[in-house]
This record gives C-alpha cells, sequence and structure tokens, in this order.
C-alpha cells in the first residue's frame, strides 16, 4: 500500500492510496485534473505529465529513454519530468508528491 | 459568462456514442463550463473503455476485469454528466431537436454530438454466419467471447483474417497466450493500405520469428464447420483448421443516424474545423466524421485515438462559445511483442521515402516526402523519430534528407534540419 499526493494546476492537493498499477491509472480512477492518460498508460501520448522533487525522482527513478524522448513532445518538461504511466505503485514510492504539469 | 454559456444554463446537451470521443468530449464541455444538462447514451452495456488495450494487453492478461476504464465510474456522476448505457439511438429528428430511443421513447436535445464512431465489417464468406467461433474485435465483449473460448479449448489454433493492425496485434496476443496462430491476408503483404513494403517485410518478419504464420494472397471463399472445428478455404484450395476466428478486416462508419437525418454523409459525417455538421446544433466527432486537416489540405477520416480526442475538445469548446479551429497533426501507434511502432502524419500521396536505421538495436525510421514537404514518420523503437517528426510537421521545417538518412551522424535537430 502506498499514498500518492497528486498537487493539480490549481493548486488542489489529493492523496490516493493504492496497491499496484501505475500512478496514472490511480489518478485517472480518481478524475484527478490533468491526467489524461489517453493511450492507456503504453507511453505514446505523454497526457500524464508530471514533476517530481529532487528526493521524489530519486525514489521513484529516473525516466527511461523511450520515456525521456516522449517528454519532449512538451515543451514545459525539465530534468524533474516524468510521465506518470510509467511509474509503478509499490511501497517503496510510499509517500510521494507528484505535480500535474497541465 | 459569454452568451453561449449563460443560454446553456437551461440547455441539454446529447452525446451518441460513449467512448474516446464521447466521454472526453462531455468532460471537456463541463470543463468549459457548460451549465446545462449532459445526456451521455450508449447501446454498449459497459462503463466506457479504453479500445487500443483490447487487442494488446488486455487481449493477454488473463484476469477477469482488467480493462481501462476510460473515467472512473463515480466521476460521471461528480461532473454531473448523466451516463445511459445498454441505450440505442434510433433517429433524430432535426425540426422537432429530439431523439429516438429503442422503444420509441424520445429526448430532445439544444445541442446533439453524434460520437459513433465505427463497427467493424464481417466479410460475406459463404458459411461465416454459420460458424460458431467467429468474432470480430472492437468491443470488450468481443474479447470476453473470444477468451471464453481459449479458456475452453487446449492447444487452440487461431486464423486470424486480415493483416492490418488489430489483426497483426490480435495474432501477437495470442500467441502469447499459447495458441497457434494463423493470420490470412488477401494482398501480396500485410499492412499494405497503410504502410510501405519495408515496413510490411519488417513485421512479417518479426511474427514470423515469433511463430506466427503469416500467408499472404489469401481469398478466403468459405468457412466450413463441424461439431468442434472449423476450416477455414481459401481460393486457391489451402484449407486451415480454426478453433477459433478473429475477424479483423476493416470497419464501417456508424453514419445511418446522421444520414437518416439529412445530414451531409459521404465517407463520414462531414463535419467543419469545429466539429459542426451542417445543422448548427449538430456536432460529430471521432471516428464517424470527415473532415478537413490542415496540415495535409485535404478531408480525411481518421482511425485513431487522437482524432477523437482531440475532435472532442474543438466541439465542446465551440459550444461553449470559444471558436478554437482543429489543427491536430494526426498520430497512432501500435504495440506487437515487444516492438513499439508510432506512426505522425498522414503519408497518402508521398514521393520520396527516407530510412533511418539506428546502430546497435532494433530501432528504425521511415521518413515520407512528398518533395521537400514531411508528411509522415513511422518510427519503430525510436521515439526520438516519432518527437521530432511531430515537430518538423507541425513547424513545417525543412530537412536535409542526406543527413537524416546518415546514422553515423547523431540524431538531432541542429544537424538534420537544412
Ligand atoms: C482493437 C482495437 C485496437 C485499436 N488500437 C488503437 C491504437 O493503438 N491507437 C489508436 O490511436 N487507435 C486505436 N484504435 C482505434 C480507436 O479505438 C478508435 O479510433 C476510437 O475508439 C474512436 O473513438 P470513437 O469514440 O470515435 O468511436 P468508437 O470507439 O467506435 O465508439 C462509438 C460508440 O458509439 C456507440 N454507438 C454507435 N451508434 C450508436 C447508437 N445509434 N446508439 C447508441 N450508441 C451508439 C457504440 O456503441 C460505441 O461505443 C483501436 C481500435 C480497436 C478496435
Ligand atoms: S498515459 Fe499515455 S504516455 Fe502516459
Amino acid at each position: 500500500m502506498a499514498k500518492i499526493t497528486f498537487i493539480t494546476r490549481d493548486k488542489q492537493s489529493i492523496t490516493l492510496e493504492g496497491n499496484a498499477g501505475s500512478a496514472m491509472a490511480l489518478a485517472v480512477a480518481n478524475g484527478v485534473t490533468g491526467i489524461d492518460g489517453d493511450c492507456g498508460g503504453v507511453c505514446s501520448c505523454a497526457t500524464c505529465h508530471v514533476y517530481l522533487s529532487p528526493e521524489g525522482l530519486e525514489r521513484a527513478g529516473a525516466a527511461s529513454e523511450i520515456e525521456t524522448d516522449m517528454l519532449e513532445l512538451d515543451d514545459n518538461a525539465n530534468e524533474f519530468s516524468r510521465l506518470c504511466c510509467q511509474i509503478e505503485i509499490s511501497d517503496a514510492i510510499d509517500g510521494l508528491v507528484l505535480n500535474v504539469a497541465r | 459568462m459569454s452568451p453561449e454559456l449563460k443560454e446553456a444554463s437551461f440547455s441539454r446537451c446529447v452525446v451518441v456514442g460513449a467512448s474516446h470521443a464521447g466521454v472526453n468530449f462531455a468532460f471537456a464541455l463541463r470543463k468549459e463550463g457548460w451549465l446545462g444538462e449532459i445526456v451521455l447514451i450508449d447501446s454498449d452495456l459497459q462503463l466506457p473503455y479504453h479500445r487500443p488495450p483490447l487487442s494488446k494487453s488486455y487481449l493477454q492478461s488473463t484476469e477477469e476485469s482488467g480493462y481501462t476504464l476510460l473515467k472512473a465510474e463515480d466521476s460521471y456522476a461528480k461532473e454531473g454528466i448523466e451516463l445511459r448505457l445498454g441505450l440505442k439511438v434510433n433517429s433524430i429528428d432535426r425540426e422537432g431537436k429530439t431523439i429516438v430511443l429503442q422503444e420509441e421513447s424520445s429526448l430532445s436535445y439544444d445541442k446533439l454530438v453524434l460520437a459513433t464512431g465505427a463497427r467493424p465489417i464481417i466479410p460475406a464468406i459463404v458459411g461465416i454466419q454459420e460458424a460458431s467461433n467467429v468474432f470480430p474485435l472492437r468491443t470488450a465483449s468481443d474479447v470476453k467471447k473470444i477468451r471464453e473460448v481459449l479458456s475452453r479449448t487446449p492447444n487452440p489454433k487461431v486464423v486470424v483474417i486480415g493483416g492490418g493492425y488489430i489483426g497483426l496485434e490480435t495474432a501477437a496476443s495470442l500467441k502469447k497466450l499459447g495458441a497457434s496462430v494463423s493470420v490470412l491476408e488477401r494482398e501480396a503483404r500485410i499492412l499494405s493500405r497503410i504502410t510501405t513494403s519495408e515496413m510490411s517485410d519488417f513485421f512479417a518478419q518479426l511474427h514470423a520469428e515469433n511463430g506466427v504464420e503469416i500467408f499472404t494472397n489469401k481469398n478466403i471463399t468459405a468457412i466450413e464447420s463441424t461439431d468442434h472445428i472449423a476450416e477455414v478455404i481459401c481460393s486457391d484450395g489451402a484449407r486451415f483448421p480454426a478453433d477459433l476466428i478473429v475477424v479483423g478486416v476493416g470497419i464501417h462508419v456508424n453514419t445511418e443516424l446522421a444520414a437518416g437525418a439529412g445530414l451531409e454523409v459521404s465517407n463520414g459525417i462531414h463535419v467543419d474545423a469545429h466539429g459542426q455538421a451542417n445543422d448548427p446544433n449538430i456536432y460529430a466527432i471521432g471516428d464517424c466524421t470527415y473532415h478537413h486537416n490542415i496540415h495535409f489540405d485535404r478531408f480525411v477520416r481518421l482511425e485513431c485515438v487522437q482524432n477523437a480526442v482531440d475532435q472532442a475538445k474543438i466541439a465542446a469548446a465551440a459550444i461553449a462559445g470559444k471558436a478554437v479551429a482543429y489543427d491536430a497533426v494526426p498520430w497512432f501507434w501500435s504495440d506487437q511483442y515487444d516492438v513499439k511502432l508510432q506512426i505522425v502524419g498522414l503519408s497518402e500521396g508521398f514521393t520520396e521515402l527516407v530510412f533511418r536505421r539506428e546502430e546497435g538495436d532494433r530501432s528504425f525510421s521511415v521518413w515520407y516526402f512528398q518533395g521537400e514537404k514531411l508528411l509522415a514518420v513511422d518510427a519503430v523503437n525510436h521515439a526520438k523519430a516519432y518527437v521530432w517528426g511531430t515537430k518538423f510537421i507541425k513547424t513545417r521545417q525543412l530537412l536535409d534528407k542526406a543527413k537524416l538518412q546518415d546514422s553515423k551522424l547523431e540524431f538531432k535537430a541542429a544537424i538534420i534540419l537544412a
């Protein structure tokens, strides 16, 4: 079980609990604004863009090569960006805070 | 508040079709500030779900309820969207601004959105109606039936009719589940209508390596069924026994509602850059539309999530009184085995191809040009090519084809731009 907090563009903070699956799926299942997940989570659409803190990034891990490439579609991506369909929920990321990019 | 929204607080927007286009539209309309009712109707009983995983991850998974919902169940009520599932819309009365539902009940609308998509073609093959284990693959219930047959058949033999993306993805997924799979394609190569012969060869090879047999130039004339197995018979005499037959030979657009109401329809429902049909109160979005694309300056009908979502957003904006014109570059993806294909743009009308193979791994891209104009990119395991292709098509930047082709040069915008 992990608690994940999403902070939307209008500064709403939503803390959700998940066991498995991706952070994108958790966000969509709970209607977090700004996480669309149009491709269903296969790293093809870049509509699940989030920013992490440096510590958060260390825990969640860096983006893979394809993810880094896909992030380039979004001009607002930076070194703290991830596509959250590629972040798997596990105990290891309990307490993670994700800032929704859009 | 715009006059459209103010007026709209007493209004009702009815959406026919609750899939990628209809669902995204309903949520986008609320986000645009629409205060009136939103009624979202679909004949499918399942809560709206993503279709692309049906032939990919969902088909492969053994979990019963593993399909991916478009939106959480309770989010419809939260957004004040009335979701009415299992209900078919039979006709539209444009003068009375009402739709007629099955069982003759009716519902009035102020704005009507047709997001009716498409349905699979079932070819007129002798014996296909009588055969019991023949299924298309477009809905969650199709997948359920396919999985039921597989679960009660040891060492199942599967015949996939049609070597397009859905057929090939289905073949890859069923192979992963342990079936022996043959794909029968009528043309001389798979993916013939949509891509170049090099791409067809690549995918044919990929399937061969994974043990899926592909047969081209196969014209199916009949399906013969006995108690427990069917046989697919081709004009050249070849026979393929099958416990399960999956049909993936294309779609029919659901334009009957629109045509019956006298809306302009050809290869799809005609809409303008705002998704509006030739009736100021009726819009159409997604797979069912025939629309103009400014990047390619021609009318197109697309079958992809991108178009469903983007048209949903512009139609919602238009109904809320904000005129945003459609200016998207189409994109699409297909996942087979460990290969990811990403496509951006529309390749039709190309005059020149540039191939770029990356050193070492199995990544390459095909660049389609019409003269100097980049039309489309097919990227295999190379998201970078897909991303830069998207940017170059949008910005209409010219490329240096010789440098683009040279994989010894780094793949960087600064290098490949002319
Ligand atoms: C197996 C499969 C794999 C795919 N893979 C990809 C992919 O990888 N990438 C990609 O971009 N696209 C893919 N697609 C295409 C994508 O799913 C479609 O482009 C998308 O579903 C179009 O959405 P839509 O809402 O316009 O239409 P549809 O999804 O066709 O939905 C139309 C809805 O309208 C309902 N309807 C129609 N008429 C009526 C009526 N009279 N009354 C009530 N309800 C009605 C139907 O029940 C249906 O639910 C795939 C499709 C399939 C089937
Ligand atoms: S959901 Fe499409 S890239 Fe993450």
